[in-house]
């Protein structure tokens, strides 16, 4: 069933986000990491030693797994982020901080 | 009450100093069992950034036991490695201003009488040792025998070596007596545990611990907060802190006191302290200590004003009124030994607490000076004062 449906909900036009720079729908109010899982994505981080693939896994902001690059800034945390018209989400590789390494 | 067990000593906490002697006490040959009212590394274990420290310490008799910790800590990181996240890394310490450099340089050159390695580094030097370091700081001094560990991995580790029989989330509500006044065990809110020995590893609690004992042991809570970047690159090679940092560490005042304390982990967050408050219990977040905290580990590395702080957490030093920690037998309780109060330097001086303690308690030669050490020493004093007797 769709959640819309579900709950009733009459959202107000879909915007656009960017996701290693394909577009992606998102509705109002949704946060970058549910417009992402909407759209099949679930992983958009490799972790810092095993390069393996991360996404959501508390959804609340709290486990700093579903970290990504957004509009530039690193580390940022995709559950918490509400989707804004034009934001950019690039996957991000490790700490995202590569050009500090010295 | 479930059974009666018994061992030949309780240790009373779970956090690293108690862990450490478990592992000691255990390596002499004793049976031993470990009470803890909370988990693992609840207390202040759980909240420290697992310094091992000579770098703050004046010669004396705190120091002298950190210079004993740093080479057992040497031996365990032999035994568990990686697994405890040892880094013989060493530290800096960098003065903010000439005047401090020539007050850092004297402090260092005491220290390096007494066995410490302290190796003068010129401005112009700093920045190849740490590369992100403010520029213009007049100069500093680097300790190589400073190293970290990650406090909880090393408190699980030295528990599980020491295959002491653990008792955790129950609270001790009593401690047995014989008719001589002597210890004969602890009551937990679950079971009785029989011992002639009781060693009180009890952290910020040790006071409580004491007063079940029916003496004085005036442990203080000091607390401290750590700020979490997000994960980062090495950009911190070392532990970095401001020359600042020695006279809060040995101020006794109540009012907030704050420097910056910077280092990397293994993990990739760089934590920031160090901050030191007397308010009690009291866990609210203060943001004007967050602030401060940030605002000087800034000035000391000017590139993490482009990083991001993920998290705050607190803690509580065990702190007792002369600064030194409480370790050894009570003149006043047979049977009671004292392992606490170590103030911000538990992680470090844990190995040579429990090394001591575990001599004590197997009634070998303890080539050490315990005397300023002494749990007794406040009877009489105004701190001390209360019942020394039951």
């Amino acid at each position: 069933m769709d959640p819309l449906e579900l709950v009733g909900a009459e959202p107000g036009p879909a915007r656009t986000i960017l996701f290693d720079g394909r577009p992606v729908s998102a509705l109002p109010g949704q946060t970058l990491a549910a417009a992402l899982w909407a759209d099949g994505v679930v992983a958009w981080r490799t972790t810092r030693v095993g390069g393996r693939p991360r996404g959501a896994f508390c959804g609340i902001g709290q486990c700093f797994d579903c970290l990504a690059t957004v509009n530039g800034r690193p580390n940022q945390r995709l559950c918490l982020l509400t989707a804004e018209h034009g934001d950019a989400v690039t996957t991000q590789e490790g700490h995202g901080h590569g050009e500090l390494d010295v | 009450m479930l059974k009666r067990t018994s061992y030949d000593v309780v240790v009373v906490g779970a956090g690293v100093v108690g862990a450490a002697c478990a592992y000691y006490a255990a390596r002499a040959g004793l049976r031993v069992a470990v009470v803890d009212r909370g988990p693992v590394a609840g207390g202040t274990t759980g909240a420290g950034e697992g310094n091992l420290l000579v770098s703050d310490k004046e010669p004396g008799p705190e120091l002298d036991l950190a210079l004993l910790s740093t080479t057992l800590w040497r031996e365990l990181a032999e035994e568990f490695g990686d697994r405890v996240e040892y880094e013989p890394k060493g530290g800096l310490v960098v003065a903010s201003a000439p005047a401090g450099l020539d007050a850092l340089n004297g402090f260092a050159a005491k220290q390096r009488t007494v066995g410490v390695e302290a190796v003068p580094v010129a401005a112009d030097s700093l920045r190849e040792l740490e590369p992100h370091l403010a520029e213009g700081l007049p100069g500093g001094v680097l300790y190589p025998q400073d190293a970290q560990v990650q406090p909880a991995l090393a408190a699980a580790h030295l528990l599980r070596a020491s295959g002491a029989e653990r008792y955790l989330g129950e609270a001790v509500t009593a401690l047995r007596r014989g008719p001589d006044g002597a210890i004969r065990g602890v009551v937990t809110e679950r079971r009785e545990l029989a011992a002639p020995a009781v060693v009180n590893a009890a952290g910020t609690w040790g006071g409580a611990v004491a007063e079940l004992a029916g003496v004085r042991l005036p442990v203080l809570p000091r607390r401290g907060f750590v700020l979490v970047t997000e994960p980062l690159p090495r950009l911190v090679r070392r532990k970095v802190y401001a020359a600042d940092y020695v006279a809060d560490v040995a101020s006794g005042s109540a009012d907030l006191q704050s420097s910056a304390v910077v280092e990397g982990t293994p993990a990739g967050p760089v934590l920031i302290g160090a901050s030191r408050e007397r308010v009690g219990f009291d866990r609210t977040l203060r943001p004007e200590v967050l602030h401060r905290l940030a605002a000087q580990a800034v000035a000391l590395f000017p590139v993490l004003r482009t990083v991001a702080v993920q998290r705050a957490y607190r803690g509580f030093r065990p702190y007792l009124p002369d600064h030194l920690p409480a370790i050894g037998h009570d003149a006043r309780v047979p049977g009671l030994y004292h392992a606490c109060g170590h103030e911000g330097a538990g992680i470090g001086l844990a190995p040579a607490t429990g090394l001591l303690i575990a001599r004590q308690l197997a009634g070998e030669a303890v080539e050490f000076e315990l005397a300023p050490f002494r749990p007794e020493r406040f009877d009489g004093t105004a701190e001390g004062s209360g019942s020394g007797a039951e």
